[in-house]
């Protein structure tokens, strides 16, 4: 089963061309990477497959389900869920609350004007797990600002694993971390369960080739190659996009 | 639980203020404190929570003085006229949400303003339909239950059992997840749409909760006057109602209260010791802004802490030394 | 609507009856007039809104405080034009005082420096209040424009044209200073893309105060202009800011020529408006710049945000 094809997507800015005519396909269960030089149009790529952008052309297919026309925020309620290069945590709010709103999203509980939301006790507990998922269960009730920027980036992760997804986008998770740290976060995504289907975007080709099943390479908005990790790895037009820039 | 029991303390020194505040000019000032608050707010749920800042949200606190007059001078008893005024600025907020959430920042301030610049537009110019500046008198104030508010007391006091409502029903919104969604909003409108929130209809819904408070601020301020004048919608009583909340502050339910305090205390108490009071307000203004943009209320807390914090420190260095 | 009306003609004593069909072109003279007028007023709120990305909403007190000052001069002995030009170097450098000391703390928070200037008209209409009490305060026209000047069987006021003429040279200027100087390069540049001017080298933080001395000082100047003719009275502030608003929004923010359209719109549209459908007055007014707001938020001719 194929969780996540894109057919020919195009997507522009004014007279630059930022995706163009991207196709890939990533199976079910599988540990999809995506590298490429700055520019080179990932991050526009996450934008365009979870529908905070709309393209040019082209199809982008869920499960089989076609997504294209589909809002942001119905993806999401379809098993779609992404972490940010630039961290986008709620400040001022606890990790639990933080977590909470992860979860709130995808529950009707989100219109209710009248409940209290702290007395909701099965959604602490939830969130709670959440945290503890990645290793942050202890400092639950520690507000953000409080927390290191390590801490932070695994509550990113957290309040996109919180949601239970099927197809899981991870945008440059390792930026800004210390060698352990990047240990550390690797460990954790490696032990995702095959159940979500993860695409990663990252720099950081030490760390993140471990991950990878499969490579996508991707230079001024087209996929230059797209292969097995060995395969890409080896291919003389990496080394070309790599040296070149 | 001390939260609970200042709270419970506070009912019970305004519940009982025309008691101990015999002067009835001071207990008028009291009713004008309590409507103004509410104005500020439900200007508060949009400026604050959703963090979408209004100009116009006179024109919807006017909107329902207007509405309820008009309706009593065409015969309609109090309870209907304060129905259709509260529904008529549902409407209107609806309108305004629909056209200003098309965007945020600076735009929403503009399309606010220019919405609110409209409504007092007809209210000045329509003058066949609002009496223009001359403005429409209310003959009484509405007696529930047969129980005449004409007295200062006794309008404090239902004005008091309406601000009590209002503001029983803003903490629970806080404490909501709804209230939660509207704050992340706020704070991450991308992110919560990433992870399934509608947001402009979060925000839509959010504009209509602020609109209807308004227009209840609205009503207790027509019956306070008995009167109601285009200046009910200006731009001026709308930067006034921004005034408060931002002075106050925003993050907390008591910040707008205060803020409208603080207003209301300057217009009324000191411009009998201070010529100028909206000079000073307009200072008080621009340094909050400057230096404690927060707001009064969070700002002070801020201060206070700080200086406990340094008293503290000093006593250990005391100690040690 | 009458016949015959009778136009008194400001200072020269005479009386003449005019067909009403004239009584649309005299609304166009009066509308011509406060397009003049609008235009000293909106075309520094313009390049204000376009540089610094801000509604300046202490415009219309520059333009108050601006018209007061020149009252001042006046009863000191100047003469008018030198009054005029003296209150807008007041008001520039109030202007000036203003950018620099206040709302540079503030750069980057778009918001929190509307605050400062909502907060700021409110000081200044107090303090006009305190130094000039609340008499409105009529300024005579200056004497050499006095009189009517016939055109094509009609009389028009000449002061009136003199403020039309007046704005096209200030209009004039200004375009070419934008256009041709370097000053006026850097500027486009900054209203185009403020942080890619900052990259490129500009000293987007001094363009700022410069477009802020010179709008606050062109309020001013329009302040005097317009008093023989409006009146300085407590509330000029809030009268005219909204039409700068509008005049902005319906021009495009940053675009002069945008100001110069819009002005002269917003003058047909108060002046017609308040003659045909004095109800809807505002109304009228306020709905194309909502319409556009809505639906073509940068204006006329404007570039897209």
């Amino acid at each position: 089963m194929t969780a996540l094809e894109v057919r020919e997507l195009q997507k522009s800015f004014g007279g630059l061309t930022v995706t163009a005519n991207v196709s890939l396909a990533v199976k079910e269960g599988e540990r999809r990477l995506i590298i490429g030089p700055n520019g080179a149009g990932k991050t526009t790529l996450f934008n365009l497959i979870t529908g905070e952008l709309k393209p040019a052309s082209g199809r982008i297919m869920l499960f089989g389900r076609d997504i294209t026309r589909i809002p942001s925020r119905l993806r999401a309620h379809l098993g779609v869920a992404r972490t940010y290069q630039i961290i986008t945590l709620f400040p001022g709010e606890t990790l639990l609350r933080n977590a909470v709103l992860s979860l709130l999203g995808l529950s009707p509980l989100r219109w209710n004007p009248v409940v209290r939301l702290d007395r909701l006790a099965s959604l602490a507990e939830d969130a709670r797990a959440a945290l503890a998922r990645v290793g942050l269960g202890a400092i639950a009730g520690r507000p953000l600002g409080e927390t290191s920027y390590g801490e932070r980036r695994r509550v990113e992760i957290a309040m996109a694993l919180a949601q239970r997804p099927r197809l899981l986008l991870l945008d440059e998770p390792f930026a800004g971390l210390s060698v352990e740290e990047r240990r550390d976060i690797l460990r954790l995504i490696l032990g995702i369960p095959r159940e979500v289907t993860i695409v990663m975007i990252e720099h950081d080709m030490d760390t993140a080739l471990e991950f990878a099943d499969r490579i996508t390479l991707l230079h001024f908005g087209k996929v230059i190659a797209d292969g097995t990790r060995a395969e890409v790895v080896a291919d003389p037009r990496t080394r070309e996009v790599y040296l070149g820039e | 639980m001390t939260r609970r029991l200042a709270f419970a303390l506070a009912v019970l020194v305004l519940a009982t203020l025309p008691f101990w505040l015999t002067n009835s000019y001071y207990v008028n000032i009291a009713s004008q404190i309590l409507i103004w608050a509410m104005l500020a707010l439900a200007l508060n749920v949009l400026a604050g929570y959703a963090g979408l800042v209004s100009l116009g949200h006179a024109g919807l606190f006017g909107m329902a003085s207007y509405a309820a007059a008009l309706s009593v001078a065409g015969g309609a008893a109090h309870l209907t006229a304060a129905v259709l005024a509260l529904a008529a600025t549902l409407v209107a907020s609806a309108v305004f949400a629909l056209l200003s959430l098309r965007s945020t920042g600076i735009s929403f301030l503009m399309i606010t303003l220019a919405l609110g610049q409209i409504l007092w537009g007809i209210a000045y110019r329509w003058i066949s339909l609002t009496n223009g500046d001359n403005g429409i008198n209310l003959l009484s104030r509405p007696a529930p239950f047969g129980i005449s508010l004409e007295s200062p007391q006794a309008f404090y006091l239902a004005t008091l059992a309406a601000f009590l409502l209002v503001v029983t029903a803003m903490e629970i919104f806080v404490a909501s997840p709804f209230g939660a969604s509207l704050c992340g909003t706020r704070d991450q409108p991308r992110r919560m749409t990433a992870l399934g929130y509608n947001v402009w209809l979060i925000r839509f819904l959010a504009f209509l909760f602020s609109g209807l408070v308004a227009g209840i601020a609205g009503l207790f301020f027509l019956y306070y006057d008995k009167f109601v004048s285009p200046h009910a919608l200006s731009l001026a009583t709308s930067a006034e109602a921004l005034l408060m909340v931002i002075s106050g502050g925003t993050g907390t339910l008591i910040g707008p209260i205060a803020g409208a305090a603080l207003v209301v205390v300057m217009k009324y108490v000191a411009s009998a010791y201070i010529e100028r009071w909206n000079l000073v307000l307009g200072a008080i203004f621009v340094a909050i802004v400057l230096f404690m943009p927060e707001g009064l209320v969070p700002g002070m807390l801020r201060l206070w802490r700080a200086m406990r914090r340094a008293r503290r420190a000093r006593a250990a260095a005391a100690h040690l030394g | 609507m009458p016949n015959t009306i009778a136009l008194a003609l400001g200072g020269s004593g005479a009386e003449w009856t005019v067909p009403a069909m004239t009584l649309w072109l005299l609304l166009a003279i009066n509308s011509i007039t406060l397009g003049g007028l609008l235009f000293l007023l909106s075309a520094g709120f313009s390049l204000i809104f376009g540089l610094m990305r801000i509604p300046n909403l202490t415009h219309g007190s520059f333009f108050m405080l601006g018209a007061y000052l020149g009252v001042s001069f006046l009863s000191a002995g100047l003469d008018f034009w030198t009054a005029a030009l003296a209150s807008a170097v007041a008001m520039a450098t109030i202007g000036g005082l203003i950018e620099r000391l206040l709302l540079r703390r503030l750069a980057g928070n778009a918001l929190a420096q509307v605050l400062v200037t909502l907060g700021l008209s409110f000081m200044i209409a107090d303090i006009c209040l305190m130094i000039w009490t609340g008499d409105p305060v009529q300024i005579e026209t200056p004497p050499a424009l006095r009189g009517a000047v016939p055109i094509a069987s009609v009389v028009f006021p000449a002061y009136r044209l003199a403020i039309a003429l007046i704005a096209v040279v200030i209009a004039g200027m200004l375009w070419l200073m934008l256009d041709r100087t370097r000053l006026g390069a850097m500027i486009r540049a900054g209203v185009d893309d403020a942080p890619m001017a900052r990259v490129v080298g500009i000293r987007v933080g001094r363009l700022f105060s410069i477009i802020f001395c010179l709008g606050a000082g062109l309020a001013g100047f329009g302040g005097v202009m317009g008093a023989p003719i409006l009146s300085v009275y407590p509330g000029l502030d809030a009268d005219m800011l909204p039409l700068a608003l509008i005049v902005v929004i319906l021009g495009g923010t940053g675009s002069l020529v945008g100001a110069f359209v819009g002005s002269f719109i917003v003058g047909f549209l108060y002046n017609f408006g308040q003659a045909l459908f004095p109800e809807l007055a505002y109304v009228i007014l306020f709905l194309p710049m909502l319409a556009v707001l809505v639906i073509r938020p940068q204006g006329l001719f404007g570039r897209q945000a």
